[in-house]
């Protein structure tokens, strides 16, 4: 074996010894490419999906049934947009530019989550993105607070403490409706029947089917399997549906005494993989949107740039 | 082409309460200076999080090299005699 060859082998060693026993990696260290190329989709994809996520939302801002309500929404909105930006400064620490980032999301080459592909079609989907949606990213986000990578994980650390909030705002939203009138709480069961299968599929395909699944355990990225974080979802929802008084639309599901947990019905893959390559109710419509922003701001930035440029030149004038 | 491709990386930093120091809590792309600061405020200090915020630009940050940790903190870790604990005293004499 050449001589750099050995060193490199010895850096790779060192780099997994390190990690395996719970070392944090930061922007400047060494990492072996494969590391780099998996964090850098991961987050970015995770930053697009909270881009993205503002547009199901953002739908009913201007619909919101209360000012308290709107500005509850308009403020979890903003925080999505926020998350954004942390994760892609994450990201930016391993070399990728936003640039990139941004192109790759509003061509289409990169992915978000699927869940976003979904429409809210009624005031009740607000209440279950919050309660549903950001309850499972939160059991999917918390192990990610000890991610081996620093920089992810203290962006994981930011965004889980706002998600809270996300969480209890759709929560109440959906108690005030399915403690409402006849016709509230039939809104409110009628979103969680469109929104419970697709948030079941939120962890991913099941574990012999993840691809990036056992390097990333290995690496410390991910810490539990798909299918342990989605139970831990399930589990925990169950419950919260008792509370609520709603139904969820599973003829299957049921507590096993045996295991502890609760059992659900085969889910259906075929639909997941259909909104993955792009087939889902509103793909087609989330990157319209975002494309169509993007270029109708940008007459804003380019006046923030030439702004920024006069401002130079008066203070040098000034100075001079 | 967008002109905020260029726009440089700033580093920010944020006082949490007076009393305490700055601490790097994030970063961001912005025009200049004053726009930097303005986006931090919304983006860093949503939930009463600071009293203070300080942005510089990444590029004007000199940092030491990973590489370089071995030989600038590991010849500390010899001087153990620089805590106090490393020096035995009666336990019975106080305000030591």
């Amino acid at each position: 074996m050449a001589l750099a060859d050995l060193a490199g082998k010895d850096r790779q060693n060192s780099f997994d010894e390190h990690v395996a026993a719970d070392g944090k990696v930061e922007p400047k260290d060494w990492m072996p490419a494969a590391y780099r190329k998996t964090l850098v989709r991961q987050i970015s994809q995770h930053a697009h999906s909270e881009v993205i996520g503002m547009q199901p939302e953002g739908n009913w801002i201007s619909r919101a049934p209360s000012l308290r309500r709107k500005a509850i929404l308009l403020a979890k909105v903003q925080d999505e947009a926020g998350h954004g930006l942390y994760l892609y400064s994450a990201a930016e620490t391993l070399g990728v530019t936003r640039h990139e980032m941004e192109a790759d999301l509003m061509s289409g080459k990169a992915k978000y989550s699927s869940i976003f592909n979904y429409p809210t079609l009624t005031w009740a989907d607000v209440g279950c993105i919050g309660w549903l949606v950001d309850g499972a990213a939160i059991i999917n986000q918390i192990p990610l607070c000890r991610c081996s990578y620093g920089p992810y994980a203290r962006a994981m650390v930011r965004i889980c403490k706002e998600e809270s909030f996300h969480q209890r705002q759709g929560f109440e939203l959906m108690m005030a409706l399915a403690k409402g009138t006849a016709s509230q709480k039939a809104m409110a069961q009628d979103a969680l029947n469109r929104w419970w299968w697709p948030a079941v599929m939120m962890f991913g395909p099941p574990d012999g089917d993840s691809v990036h699944s056992s390097q990333n355990m290995a690496w410390k990225i991910k810490r539990f399997s798909n299918d342990e974080l989605r139970q831990k979802f399930i589990d925990m929802t169950v419950k919260q549906c008792e509370a609520l008084g709603l139904d969820i639309p599973d003829p299957d599901l049921k507590f096993n005494a045996a295991t502890g947990h609760c059992d659900i019905g085969p889910i259906d893959w075929d639909e997941f993989w259909a909104v993955v390559k792009g087939h889902g109710p509103c793909n087609r419509q989330r990157l319209e949107q975002r494309n169509r922003a993007h270029d109708e701001g940008a007459w804003v930035r380019e006046a923030a740039t030439a702004f920024a440029a006069k401002e130079r030149d008066r203070q040098q004038q000034r100075a001079a | 082409m967008t002109a905020s491709q260029d726009w440089p990386l700033y580093e920010v930093f944020i006082r949490s309460r007076q009393g305490l120091s700055h601490v790097h809590a994030g970063s961001l792309h912005a025009a200049d200076a004053k726009m930097a600061l303005e986006n931090a405020r919304d983006v860093y200090t949503r939930r009463s999080e600071g009293t203070s915020i300080w942005v510089v630009e990444s590029s004007a940050i000199t940092a030491s090299a990973p590489q370089d940790k071995g030989e600038l903190f590991d010849p500390a870790d010899s001087k153990v005699y620089r805590h106090p604990t490393f020096y035995e005293v009666p336990d019975d004499v106080e305000c030591l």
